[in-house]
């Protein structure tokens, strides 16, 4: 078995691609021959088999064994690996990022407010007026 | 007026880690809430369970900061760094670098604000120095198993 970190870097280089992404897409809504994967994506056969070769290094994608098709299968281990490592971030910094929502907030009331206290010391009085 | 914005992950590259999300406030207080340290303490605070006693900011180029966790248990951590740049308020460019042992090492990290129509949009860049410096990251929190869930993945290769 390989080290993580050497696996997730095949796969974040993999990842790198749009159109390597959108066939992993692809592939996650079922197994799909290099016809069925150039199809969606205006490129040629060659092209997406190019694609293709980088996912199989990464580890990310497999061949089936039917003879003619040779169906491309998504191997999700690899890519849960690197989502685990984003998911983690993704919480801490979801958390984080939802106090500062409170802080900012915070501050945009006291901001109003103060517009309003300033507003009120200019704005002529009307219960002096009333009074009189 | 009240929304949740989501927070958006990416990796660009092998090398870079991408986290954007919105907020409903002009940048210039976003920046503040980014660099003064009673604002930054209160809310950079990571996992639940822990508060942040130190938080230095000497908010000039060659000016450094300091971020100090602990949690309910006594446990500390520690973090640091130099800025590198700074364009108020919409950008900061500052090294970063954690105190203990298991991170392996420094990071560029890159914050830009954008403002439009008085919401601002937070991007952070966390640029990794080297393959081993984003593989020890990756190990930080020691996963417990792995969970190969599409929903997850399609939201990765969405993204």
């Amino acid at each position: 078995m390989k080290p993580t970190g050497y696996t997730l870097d095949a796969t974040f280089a993999a990842l790198a691609d749009p159109t390597r992404r959108a066939i992993l897409a692809r592939l996650a809504a079922g197994d799909a021959s290099v016809t069925e994967l150039a199809k969606p994506f205006e490129m040629s056969q060659p092209a997406v088999s190019k694609h293709l070769k980088v996912l199989e290094r990464a580890g990310l994608i497999s061949r089936g064994r039917e003879a003619q098709r040779r169906p491309r299968r998504l191997e999700p281990r690899p890519l849960a690996e690197a989502t685990d490592w984003i998911e983690r971030y993704r919480r801490i910094w979801e958390g984080n990022f939802k106090r500062l929502d409170a802080v900012l907030q915070e501050f945009t009331i006291r901001q109003k407010k103060t517009v309003h206290a300033l507003l009120d010391e200019v704005k002529p009085k009307p219960k002096k007026r009333r009074t009189k | 007026m009240k929304q949740t914005a989501a927070l958006k992950v990416t990796t660009p590259s092998e090398r870079e880690l991408v986290m954007t999300r919105e907020f409903a406030a002009p940048r210039g207080m976003v920046f503040d809430a980014l660099t003064k340290p009673e604002l930054v303490q209160r809310w950079l605070l990571g996992p639940p369970g822990w508060t942040m006693p130190v938080c230095q900011i000497d908010l000039r180029v060659g000016g450094k900061y300091r971020y100090g966790w602990r949690n309910a248990d006594g446990r500390e951590m520690g973090m640091g760094g130099t800025f590198q740049e700074i364009v108020r308020p919409s950008r900061i460019v500052a090294t970063e670098v954690y105190e203990d042992y298991w991170t392996g090492g420094e990071t560029l990290v890159t914050t830009e604000l954008v403002e439009t129509s008085g919401k601002t949009t937070l991007s952070t860049t966390v640029r990794y120095a080297s393959r081993e410096a984003r593989d020890a990251a990756i190990k930080m929190g020691a996963t417990k198993g792995l969970e190969a869930s599409y929903d997850r993945l399609e939201e990765l290769l969405t993204a």
